[in-house]
Order: C-alpha cells, then sequence, then structure tokens
C-alpha cells in the first residue's frame, strides 16, 4: 500500500525538481498523446521544444510572447503570495491595453515635440487602466468582503465586451473597411524594437529589470516581507500589526499594473492597434507561469519561456502537423494540474508499505 | 403580452443549466470543496454531451455523457485535493485552465456540427392555456426535472442520514473522522456527484440550449453557478431561485435587443457578469452572515492524522 507520511520540513530539494517531474510527466503525456492522433512523437516533440529557438527570429518571436507572461506572473506571484487570489489578470490586461491604445490615439502633431518620449505614455496608460481594473476587486474585497476570485473573474468578461464595443464602436477607424478595429497606432507610439528587422522589443528588458524589482521587492523589503507573512501566516501577521486591507490593496495594485503593463505593451509594441485580438490568454497562462515558476522572480523567467514555448509549439504543430492550436491550452493545463500533483512530495513523502503492518505495530505496542 | 412569456420560458430554459451547476457545486461545498474547476468541467461535459448527440441523436444518452464526463473530471481534481492535499483554489484552476483547452482541443471537429430536428416538448393540456403554457409547459422534460432535483437534494441534504454525515464532514472534518466516518471518501462521492451534475448542465447547454458546440461556450456560466452558492447561503432552494434570476438577467439582454432599445448590445451583454458582481457584494456585505452560513471547513484540507 502507498502511504503519505509529512515530512518534518518542507523539502527545498523537492520544490525545485517537482517542475522538472510535472514538466516530464507532461512531455510523456504528450508523447503518448501524438501517438493517439497518428502522428510521429518524435517530430512532435521536435515542433514544441527544438523548432522554437532555432533560429534568431524563432527567439525573437519567443520572447514576443515570454514578455507579457513573465511581466503578468511576476505580479501574480506576489498575489498568491499573499494569499490574495486575483485570476482576472486577462481583464486588467485587456484595460491595460484599452488605455494605453487611447493615449496612443492622442498622439499627433500636437505631441510630435515629445518625440519617442510618447511611448513613455502609452505605457504608463498601460499601467492606470491595469491598476484601475484591480482596484475595483480591492474595493469591493475591502469594503463589502465580496470575493476577490468571482469579482476579479467576472471583469474579465466585462474587459472583453467593452474592448468589443469600442472598437465596434466609437473608436472603429473610419477608413479601415467597417473592420472591428482602431486606427493603427502612429510610428512614434509603438513600442521601440531591439532589432528593426526582428519583432523582439523593449518589453525584454523591462521584464528583466522588473525581475529583479520583484526579487528585491519580495525578498530584501519590508512591504514585501509583511505581505508574504500576511500570505502564510494571517494571525501572526496581524499580531504584528501588519495590516491585511494595505496587503490586499498592494498586491492587487501591484499585479493589476503589470498586467495593464503587459496590456500596454501587448497593443503598442506587435499589435500596434486595438482589435478583439487583444486578449489572447496571456492573463490565464501567467497563472500556470507563477506557479510552475514556484512564485519566484527566478524561476518565472525559467516558465515564462516554457510557457512561450508552448504557445509557439502549439502554432507550428497546426501549420507542420495539421493538429489544432488548442494543443496549446491542453498541454499548459496538464503542466500546472501535474505540477500540483508533483508538489505533494515537497510536503510528504511516499512510503510503500503492506497492508498487515499496522495491526504488527499494535501488537507490539 | 406574447413576448413576455417567451421572455418567462427562456428564463426557466437558461436558469436550468444554472440550477443544476449550481446545486452540484452545493454538493460539493457542503462536503467541505470547493471546485473553481466548474467552467472547465462543464466545457468538457458540454463537448461530450454534444459529440454523443450529434452520434447518437438521442438527448438523454447525451446528458449521461455530459455527466461521466464531468465526473471523470472531478475524480481527477478530487484526488489531488483530498488525497494529495492540494491547494484547492490552485487544483480547480487548473482543472479550469486544462477543461478549456482540452475542449476546444477535442470539439475542433464539431464546430459545423449540426443537431437535426429538435423536438417540441409540451405538457399535455396545461401548454393549451393561454399565456401559461407557453411561458411554462412547453420545455424540455429536464427543466422539470432540475426542479425536482433541487427538492430530492434538499431532503438528502436536511432529511436523510447520508445528508446529514455529508454536512457533517463539511462542517467539522476532524469530529466526522472521530466518529468512524471515512471523510475522505465521502468527500470524493460528494466531488464526483457534483461533477456529474455539473456535467450535466453543460451537456443540456451544448445540447438543448444553444444547441451547437462553440469552443468556450460556457461563457462563465460555471463561475456565475460557483458564486450561486454564496448568493444562495449554501441553501437548495435558494440556489433556484438565484439560477432563475440569472437565467431572467441573461434572457432580459436579448428582450430588450428584440424590443429595440438603443444600448450598444455589448452593455447588454455584460449583465449577467454585472449582476453577478452586484449580488456577491450585496450577499458578502454582512461578514458575519456568511460565516454562520459557509460550510466551516470549506476550502480545507482534511488529511487524517497518523
Amino acid at each position: 500500500m502507498i502511504k503519505l507520511e509529512a515530512r518534518p520540513q518542507p523539502s527545498r530539494w523537492m520544490s525545485l525538481a517537482s517542475p522538472l517531474m510535472a514538466l516530464a510527466i507532461t512531455v510523456l503525456i504528450g508523447v503518448f498523446l501524438f501517438v493517439i492522433l497518428g502522428k510521429d512523437p518524435w517530430r512532435g516533440l521536435q515542433v514544441f521544444f527544438i523548432e522554437p529557438v532555432k533560429n534568431l527570429y524563432q527567439i525573437s518571436e519567443l520572447s514576443v510572447k515570454a514578455t507579457p507572461l513573465i511581466l503578468i506572473a511576476l505580479g501574480l506571484a506576489v498575489c498568491y503570495r499573499s494569499n490574495v487570489w486575483n485570476i482576472g489578470a486577462e481583464g486588467q490586461f485587456v484595460a491595460g491595453a484599452l488605455c494605453a491604445g487611447w493615449v496612443a490615439m492622442q498622439a499627433g502633431p500636437d505631441t510630435a515635440w515629445l518625440g519617442r518620449g510618447i511611448v513613455f505614455f502609452v505605457l504608463i496608460g498601460g499601467v492606470l487602466g491595469g491598476m484601475v481594473w484591480a482596484a475595483i476587486v480591492a474595493l469591493l474585497r475591502d469594503r463589502f468582503n465580496a470575493n476577490e476570485i468571482l469579482v476579479s473573474l467576472m471583469l474579465v468578461y466585462v474587459a472583453e465586451l467593452l474592448l468589443s464595443y469600442l472598437v465596434y464602436g466609437p473608436w472603429k477607424d473610419p477608413k479601415g473597411y467597417n473592420f472591428p478595429q482602431t486606427i493603427t497606432f502612429l510610428a512614434d507610439t509603438r513600442i521601440p524594437r531591439l532589432v528593426p528587422t526582428l519583432r523582439a522589443h523593449i518589453g525584454v528588458l523591462i521584464a528583466a529589470v522588473a525581475v529583479a524589482g520583484f526579487w528585491l521587492f519580495l525578498f530584501r523589503s519590508y512591504r514585501g516581507f509583511a505581505l508574504q507573512v500576511g500570505g502564510l501566516a494571517p494571525a501572526a501577521a496581524r499580531y504584528a500589526g501588519f495590516s491585511s486591507r494595505q496587503a490586499l490593496w498592494t498586491a492587487l495594485l501591484i499585479s493589476g499594473g503589470m498586467a495593464g503593463l503587459a496590456g500596454g505593451l501587448e497593443a503598442a509594441g506587435p499589435l500596434g492597434q486595438l482589435s478583439p485580438y487583444v486578449p489572447a490568454g496571456y492573463g490565464f497562462a501567467a497563472i500556470i507561469v507563477a506557479y510552475v515558476g514556484r512564485l519566484h522572480p527566478v524561476g518565472i523567467i525559467f516558465s515564462g519561456f516554457l510557457m512561450s514555448l508552448f504557445y509557439i509549439g502549439g502554432e507550428l504543430a497546426q501549420s507542420r502537423l495539421g493538429l489544432p492550436k488548442s494543443l496549446t491550452g491542453v498541454f499548459q493545463g496538464l503542466l500546472l494540474f501535474t505540477l500540483l500533483a508533483c508538489d505533494t512530495l515537497i510536503h510528504y513523502r511516499v512510503r510503500w508499505q503492506r497492508a498487515a503492518a499496522p495491526s504488527n505495530v499494535t501488537k507490539a505496542a | 403580452m406574447d413576448s413576455f412569456a417567451l421572455l418567462l420560458a427562456a428564463t426557466l430554459n437558461a436558469g436550468t443549466v444554472l440550477a443544476i451547476a449550481g446545486i452540484g457545486l452545493l454538493i460539493n461545498e457542503r462536503a467541505g470543496i470547493l471546485n473553481l474547476g466548474a467552467e472547465g468541467l462543464m466545457l468538457v461535459a458540454a463537448i461530450a454531451g454534444f459529440a454523443t448527440a450529434v452520434h447518437t441523436g438521442n438527448d438523454w444518452l447525451a446528458f449521461c455523457a455530459g455527466a461521466v464526463a464531468g465526473a471523470l473530471m472531478a475524480a481527477a481534481f478530487g484526488v489531488l485535493v483530498i488525497w494529495l492535499n492540494t491547494n484547492q483554489v490552485a487544483s480547480g484552476l487548473a482543472l479550469s485552465l486544462f477543461g478549456a483547452g482540452f475542449s476546444a482541443f477535442v470539439g475542433v471537429g464539431y464546430v459545423q456540427g449540426k443537431l437535426g430536428d429538435r423536438p417540441q416538448f409540451s405538457v399535455p393540456f396545461l401548454a393549451d392555456i393561454p399565456f401559461i403554457g407557453p411561458a411554462f409547459f412547453r420545455q424540455h422534460p429536464m427543466v422539470y426535472l432540475a426542479i425536482a432535483l433541487v427538492v430530492g437534494v434538499s431532503w438528502f441534504l436536511y432529511r436523510s442520514r447520508p445528508g446529514l454525515v455529508l454536512r457533517a464532514v463539511g462542517e467539522s472534518p476532524e469530529s466526522a473522522h472521530a466518529l468512524g466516518y471515512p471523510v475522505r471518501r465521502i468527500r470524493m462521492a460528494a466531488v464526483m456527484a457534483g461533477g456529474a451534475l455539473c456535467g450535466v448542465a453543460g451537456a443540456y447547454l451544448s445540447v438543448v440550449y444553444t444547441p451547437l458546440w462553440v469552443e468556450g461556450m460556457v461563457a462563465g456560466k460555471g463561475w456565475i453557478a460557483l458564486a450561486l452558492t454564496t448568493f444562495a447561503t449554501w441553501r437548495p432552494a435558494r440556489v433556484l431561485l438565484g439560477a432563475y434570476l440569472f437565467g431572467g438577467v441573461t434572457m432580459l439582454q436579448f428582450h430588450l435587443q428584440g424590443e429595440g432599445v438603443e444600448i450598444p448590445s455589448q452593455f447588454l451583454s455584460m449583465l449577467p457578469y454585472l449582476a453577478t458582481i452586484v449580488v456577491l457584494v450585496l450577499i458578502s456585505r454582512n461578514g458575519a452572515w456568511i460565516k454562520a452560513n459557509m460550510p466551516a471547513s470549506l476550502g480545507k484540507p482534511f488529511f487524517p492524522g497518523s
């Protein structure tokens, strides 16, 4: 019989091994899935893990998708560490894209003196948009005790419908052949690229700075410490005088701001206009990124690129193997599921024992 | 008057999805398990039910397929949270994300699927009464079964011994364990039963309510069903009431559009989501009241000490 035995202390080693085990299991299931679908599993693995890093162009594409994932996941890590369950990052991402898009559309001859500096205001717009959207969640939780999981999720649908209203209605490009999309943003407002020929943009650098910033905030600042105590042991936090209300607002504003920033970068970067295709599921995938990265800024870099690999792999599987693109979602969900199962090993040891063993113990006693 | 009768009929139809899912989640939560995977579970059940209906043309087989799919998904979730003690919130989210991806993946071939002619239902004699007939008595049998289900679950929870044990497990798993009840098995049974009901709701959605398959078609109804249990302060009858209320709000948008009200359709589509938020705010305002009604061990893992 298999028995779980509580470890005296959580295993540090296991908490690092568990994401790798989860990845291995997910890949195994993937191989199995390819075989069932009648595809060569070796070819399938190649499409998911080798082709996306084959050349500079692909690596640039990988970074384009990893950037929003990492930015959003950093904010979510702060939330989950302080036991605030914001699962509506997708909505905050859209709200950020809307506000950034609005700023970008204000650009014209009057703002020409700003030059490329206007990008800064576009991004600030994104951050504020995401923050406002998350602040609604914080306000309703703080004032009325409304469950933040459900409220943040409902606001995702509201944000998507708001976007749809704007691009089908008042913000529609009059010269856009009636397509539901805004004008293409002016060149000055577009997020600068790292190299003119590749889509990778300065968001990568922002993400790198953010990783360092979040590491300092979480592990080297009093505020970050107070947040995490509140998440781990609410009673101890109360005793220490750490305000749980402050933690709630801080966590939600930070994560909303990060999701909004990602939305702004996406709208004024690779997309260059607003359309119903702004919400691409990054807000939800970032939940997985945060967990697989152990809610740790450095871990999130790895998991962000891994999840981006899944995105590109899914697209390639569609064009090369004729498989639906939604394969990405299957693997992402599987990864989180197996990760949570493997995480059991952090707190418990597996013991094999014969069913009769307990009775012998009783006799001996 | 006729359009009002149709609105009532559509409300009953929409409310049925939420009522069945909500009552399933209520069973889960009464046993102390919070299943945030409802949305993903309903999506997988919706495609399972739809595919079955396309191939067999039988609604009841489709509901069974949905129930089995829902129970299987819930079982995977149950193993994680009950036997491996994982965090219920994170595991539920994993189920939702997996369900969304998996249903889209297997459903690709059914996006253009058609179900053939839908039969018309009517209760003999009653359906011919003016106004009342078209409003209440021309529904799919599942609409009436859902009401019976709520009555049955209510009886089970408050009038039967197994129901008492289930509630005891949700209120205090330690005490139930000390009395010799197999807490984890009871929770597992509750999770699977709840999952099966969410599955039936998902299948009803794709086979009767819409009836078609589109990626992500549950569109938040799983989350609204979760909000319903809070709205109902974990009472079955109030789940039914809330389900019809939300069903009405959902249908109101189409009604208003039909009446030619000058509001952009997107704002009308926001109504169910905004209503959920408003209701949550109104119900949760009184924290003490929620605490008094909420199953005491909801969301907390139980690991029998050794």
